[in-house]
């Protein structure tokens, strides 16, 4: 059974623009799918969609089976039981990803104590667990910090401790290093990359940069103005681009590439 | 370091002229110099022996009257503020999670409850009960509720737009516990310091009805009550008028100044910038 597995998806504002137009994709258990397009192609409501976390006003239709339980139309109650144990989600802004007000050790504990049932000194060694295993140097410190105490890359670091701590089957990426450093950016992929590995989670990786998804994943999906236009192996699409979007995607890619290349070597 | 000197001291002024008349009002619970009805210190004495302030056209004492008058503008200013913070709070967190029309029924009646005179509501509601400081509360905490509604559905709205809202909900966490968990704490600094100014506003509004007969009856002096039958006299013997309008200015003053300070402690914005 695929772990999600959509079909035909449509999302329509309230007043009928189709921001979504009949999506398909399908992603096997421990797959990685990357998701590319720019901005307001329609990326990250897909995501939204799949979790059941659209914006009131959006209507959904056709299908998204997020390991096996069909979430278009589903109720709360079923949303929250299935949000919990399948999926978890990484976001782009650092910043808004945590709340300001909590300290980061309480945040990573609530999904440690639901999921696990941890309580007392268990809970707390689970969280510094939890801090260490995104390599946070200092998580006893890290997790009596307020947010607004930790760097930029730190507080993605804990996000994505917060997300790997529900045990998720499927980890929503959507633009995890977009907002970070460049060099805090390689890192965070490389964690991320190892992690999800030692687990065999799937990951459906959100991105407008063509190098970043194909550093995490085997088969990308491109999308442009809601529509699906190309869907393939990373290196087949890179090498081979059918669509006049890929091409101009993979062609940016290289010209940058290539800009560094020429500098470096004169 | 500056800032946060000059933070503490708007606190600590602010405290102290509340606290002042918080405790004039405070021993007027248990002592007073003169009954309230007393009327045999002669008429309009001015300050001096016996009176400290002087007595009022029927013989009164005015600080006895000004000792009262503190107690009934805390009264009116925790009363209005306790209505305005548990149904104003109740409908904005309502208003701020139902969808569609609900929402928008309930953000038009907030808007006309804000529209409405103050005075026009306190008439209704005194001609439907009487005139009692409870209906002047009731009317001041009724109209004040539509303000703190609102402020509440828009900073609850805009906490449920967040990024760790949506990751909480991802991860599974119930609405109850992101309710109480991630946004009661994130808009209750905004709220309180609001609820600040709220009060405030309630102890003018509240002497305003009493100068106009809306409030409590006598022989309870109101500090506006006070300033209406000071007024045809004020010309001869100021102090019926000086004394309960100074104090009104510093219980507001005061109550501001607590607000402003509040917000620059309890602000996530402002300690984050200390930090």
């Amino acid at each position: 059974m695929n772990i999600l597995d959509v079909r035909d998806l449509t999302i329509r504002t309230a007043d009928g623009r189709i921001l979504v137009d009949r999506l398909s994709l399908a992603m096997a258990p421990g797959e990685r799918l990357g998701l590319i397009g720019e901005s307001g192609s329609g990326k990250s409501l897909t995501t939204l969609a799949v979790l059941g976390l659209l914006p009131d006003g959006m209507t959904v239709t056709g299908s998204a089976e997020l390991a096996g339980t069909q979430i278009v139309g589903a109720s709360e109650k079923q949303l929250t039981g299935v949000r919990g144990q399948d999926a978890a989600i990484v976001f782009q802004e650092p910043l808004t990803a945590l709340d300001p007000l909590m300290r980061v050790g309480r945040q990573i504990a609530e999904p440690l104590s639901r999921r696990r049932g941890l309580k007392g000194a268990e809970l707390k060694r689970a969280v510094v667990a939890a801090l260490e295993q995104v390599r946070l140097p200092e998580p006893d410190r890290i997790a009596r910090a307020f947010p607004h105490e930790i760097s930029g890359g730190q507080r993605q670091r804990v996000a994505l401790a917060m997300a790997l701590a529900c045990e998720p089957k499927l980890l929503i990426a959507d633009e995890p290093t977009t907002a970070l450093d460049v060099t805090v950016q390689s890192d965070m992929l490389d964690l991320l990359d190892t992690l999800v590995r030692e687990r065999d989670m799937a990951v459906l990786f959100v991105s407008h940069d063509l190098a970043v998804v194909a550093r995490v994943t085997e088969r990308v999906l491109v999308m442009k103005d809601g529509r699906a236009v190309e869907e393939g192996d990373v290196r087949e699409i890179v090498r081979t681009p059918r669509e006049e979007y890929t091409k101009a995607l993979v062609e940016s890619a290289r010209q940058l590439e290539s800009a560094l290349d020429l500098r470096s070597t004169r | 370091m500056k800032r946060s000197t000059k933070r503490s001291y708007t606190l600590t002024v602010g405290c102290v002229l509340a606290g002042l008349i918080a405790v004039l009002a405070l021993v007027s619970l248990f002592w007073l110099p003169y009954a309230a009805d007393d009327t045999s210190g002669g008429r309009l004495t001015g300050p001096g022996a016996g009176h400290l302030l002087g007595t009022d056209k029927l013989g009164r004492d005015l600080f006895t009257q000004l000792m009262t008058g503190s107690r009934i503008a805390f009264e009116a200013g925790l009363g209005s503020v306790l209505i305005a913070a548990a149904l104003g709070g109740t409908l904005g967190v309502l208003a701020a999670f139902a969808q569609g029309w609900i929402d928008d029924t309930l953000s038009a009646f907030l808007d006309i409850l804000i529209a409405f005179p103050t005075l026009l509501l306190a008439m209704l509601i005194v001609a439907a009960r009487s005139a009692t400081l409870g209906s002047a509360v009731l009317a001041i905490g009724l109209a004040q509720s539509a303000v703190v509604a609102r402020l509440v559905r828009i900073l609850v709205k805009r906490v449920l737009a967040q990024d760790y809202i949506t990751a909480a909900r991802t991860s599974g966490t119930s609405w109850p516990r992101i309710v109480a968990g991630h946004v009661l704490p994130n808009i209750w600094p905004t709220l309180v310091v609001n609820l600040a100014l709220q009060f405030g506003l309630a102890v003018l509004a509240e002497a305003g009805l009493s100068y106009l007969g809306l409030g409590a009856p006598p022989p309870n002096a109101s500090w506006g009550r006070m300033l209406q039958e000071a007024q045809a006299t004020f010309t001869t013997a100021p102090a019926g008028a000086l004394a309960p309008g100074i104090l009104l200015v510093l219980l507001v003053i005061g109550v501001n100044l607590i607000a402003d300070g509040l917000r620059d402690t309890l602000d996530p914005a402002a300690r984050r910038r200390r930090a």
